[in-house]
């Protein structure tokens, strides 16, 4: 291969692991809370959304807008950042469940998903109100001139940042879920709600704890999100919402490394399309593909077989 | 109606009972009613704009356009209800059928193509290429779980627009298509303009009303007369219980195949219809948004109940196209100092959101409850009495029955 092809199929490799990092974020907390309770939690994009905006009032907030060159000082920013944007999330999160779904949890299917709707439109309409609705530019505060060469390729630090903030965040994940105590209990609610009960596992809070967490991580890749694209708006949670749910199916619903692994893929094919000049098809992209796993996989790449109506 | 039809028809019967004659009369002839009614709402409403406070809105033929407006909306409101109120199928991207029925005519009959086939031709294949669509997006997904087809029409809503814009050699795009026909009355010479009484054009809604009118009428005989028969019923047992269905012999895949199309060919007719009204097309007309008014709509109006949805439709049309506009201008003519400063039309997705959730939360049978949802809901013996609506079914046996 030529130096050049080289170059860009480096350079876009790391645009797929940026795209495909903020996916896996948002597809975990998808994944989660449909492993638990079995609904699809629509206003998830628009948490993550909520969680780009209040990332940036928090970054300006401080009075930072444009890079920050001092590593300690952006150090402390991107924990300030995070620290507050996630549980923040988490707690709107844990607000949605308590007052739009648990009142309906042995409702039929169709009247959680209405609430989700209607709570999706609530924080988009929220946000166009408060921030206005043209789209606002974010600090990038990690500097994009902060580069590395790679065969031949420029590369900006953030996206290693991005891709590094998701094997984090998802390995500690997976070490809460697999090892500890509330991780056993989530696991044990979603096999046999009843059962877990009888138990001793109180539903309601593990309930809540997995649309904390799930909340939480889409508020961290709405964190990343305005700091690698720069620009937000309140439609942004639609678009990404249903990438990552692509992603979250694609990978086998209710199963996390499958989550982590079909974002991975989306961001890949999603950047893949706009390599080859199929930028605006995205999105109908995305859709196909789900169509096509519901199609021919619907269990996904990693997850279990489902049984009708399980 | 015969004794044997007691345990499915309980709620007419009773009505027959209280209310005399007339309950008698329209329950055995349902077509004649509804017509006779459409027949009456039609000549009333322009009349019921002429009084006081109504007319000081704006002018008569206004009324009558946003009237024809609100049609489309009725039209688009009485179809999702089939999916998502009659067969319990969460159908998010319903505007895409909307899109393909309107650019079916764009198509069909514009400056764009050169084709002009007649309206009323293009009325019946907009129809069917929009029921067709249905078919084709519903046949691979109708057969997975009920939470999937609503991400995947989701996606479809999203989609169909984008395809739209996109495809730009055969769509021409973002810009859209100008240059649509109006509909001809066959055998009358009518040029734009023309001021004839029965010319289809923006000064004279009156044609457009009254096609409207028609359309709504066909729909709803067509939907009430669904409701009882075989397929309805199939419905209704699919969205209570797939799985007992199924059981008891029912096609799901089939049966809610036939809900899909049923429910897109209606959004065709609208799309036709609002195609011919707005002589233009174009992406932006069919975004997410349409599909969640209309989701609204039909929640608000009582899912399932098609007379609920269909006024509750008309009353949300004209709230927001007409009170809220109004109330912008005649808070920006006094010089109201905040209030000429909001936007009321900006808020109405975050009241729609907010109605959502509250009406699901508080009252899943929307606001104008049917008769024989109540009948699901209650025992006979508290039925007897209740005319319209029994007590809030509000405990968790009585939402088993609401999706």
């Amino acid at each position: 291969m030529d130096p050049q092809t080289v170059a860009t199929l480096t350079q876009q490799f790391f645009n797929a692991l940026t795209f495909g990092g903020i996916y896996a974020l948002i597809a975990l907390g998808y994944t989660m809370v449909y492993g638990i309770i079995e609904l699809i939690n629509f206003a998830h994009g628009d948490v993550f959304m909520v969680g780009a905006f209040v990332s940036m009032s928090v970054i300006v907030g401080m009075g930072f807008t444009g890079a920050i060159n001092d590593p300690v000082t952006l150090l402390f920013v991107l924990v300030v950042a995070f620290g507050v944007t996630m549980p923040l999330m988490g707690l709107l999160g844990v607000g949605i469940e308590r007052f739009a779904y648990r009142p309906l949890r042995n409702a039929p299917r169709l009247a959680p998903l209405i609430t989700a709707i209607g709570v999706s439109f609530i924080l988009q309409n929220v946000i166009q109100i408060i921030y206005g609705p043209s789209p606002k530019s974010t600090p990038q505060i990690i500097p994009f001139t902060a580069r590395f060469e790679l065969f031949g390729a420029s590369i900006a630090w953030i996206s290693v940042f991005i891709f590094a903030v998701t094997v984090i965040l998802t390995l500690g994940l997976s070490l809460f879920v697999a090892r500890s105590r509330l991780g056993r209990a989530m696991r044990s609610t979603a096999q046999d709600r009843e059962a877990a009960q009888l138990m001793g596992v109180n539903i309601n809070t593990t309930i809540a704890l997995t649309f904390f967490l799930g909340s939480a991580l889409a508020g961290a890749a709405g964190v990343v999100y305005g700091m690698s694209i720069g620009t937000i708006s309140f439609a942004l949670g639609f678009s990404a919402g249903l990438k990552a749910f692509t992603a979250a199916v694609l990978g086998g619903i209710g199963n996390l490394t499958g989550a982590v692994l079909g974002g991975f893929l989306i961001g890949f094919l999603e950047v893949a399309a706009a390599q080859l000049g199929y930028a605006s098809w995205s999105e109908a992209i995305t859709f196909g593909v789900l169509v096509l796993v519901l199609v021919f996989r619907p269990s996904g790449l990693l997850g279990q077989p489902l049984g009708e109506r399980a | 109606m015969s004794a044997q039809a007691a345990p499915l028809n309980g709620g007419r019967i009773s009505r027959g009972g209280v209310r005399g004659p007339i309950g008698a009369f329209t329950s055995r002839h349902r077509s004649i009613t509804i017509i006779l009614g459409m027949a009456l709402v039609t000549a009333l409403l322009p009349l019921i704009v002429t009084l006081p406070p109504l007319s000081g809105f704006s002018a008569q033929t206004v009324w009558i356009d946003s009237f024809s407006k609100a049609g489309i909306f009725v039209l688009l409101a009485l179809g999702l209800n089939v999916v998502v109120g009659m067969a319990g199928l969460l159908d998010l991207g319903y505007a895409a059928f909307f899109a393909i029925g309107a650019y079916t005519y764009a198509y069909g009959a514009s400056t764009f193509t050169d084709l002009h086939v007649p309206f009323w031709i293009l009325l019946p294949i907009g129809a069917v290429v929009a029921a067709v669509f249905g078919i084709l997006l519903g046949a691979p997904t109708l057969r997975l779980r009920g939470d999937y087809l609503a991400i995947v029409t989701l996606g479809f809503g999203e989609i169909v627009p984008i395809v739209f814009k996109n495809a730009s050699t055969w769509t021409n795009g973002t810009n859209g298509i100008a240059g649509i026909d109006r509909p001809l009355v066959p055998g009358m010479d009518c040029m734009p303009a023309a001021g004839q009484a029965l010319c289809f054009g923006g000064t004279a809604p009156v044609p457009y009303y009254v096609v409207m009118a028609v359309l709504i009428t066909l729909v709803l005989i067509v939907l009430y007369r669904l409701q009882d028969s075989r397929l309805g019923r199939s419905w209704q047992a699919i969205r209570e219980d797939e799985l007992a269905a199924a059981s008891n012999g029912v096609n799901t895949v089939t049966t809610k195949l036939l809900a899909f199309a049923l429910g897109a060919s209606t959004a065709g007719l609208a799309g036709v219809f609002g195609a011919s009204k707005l002589v233009f097309v174009s992406p932006d007309q069919f975004l997410f948004q349409v599909s969640f008014t209309v989701l609204a709509m039909v929640v608000l109006g009582g899912l399932g109940n098609m007379w609920g949805v269909a006024l509750g439709a008309f009353i949300i049309y004209m709230i927001q196209n007409v009170f809220l506009k109004q109330l912008n201008n005649f808070f920006d003519g006094f010089h109201v100092p905040i209030l000429s400063d909001i936007d009321f039309l900006q808020y109405q997705f975050l009241l729609y959101g907010v109605a959502l959730v509250g009406m699901m939360l508080l009252r899943p049978e929307g606001l104008f409850p049917s008769r024989r949802r109540a009948a699901e809901l209650h025992t006979s013996a508290d039925l007897a009495g209740s005319d319209t609506e029994g007590p809030d079914p509000l405990g968790p046996e009585g939402r088993g029955d609401e999706a």
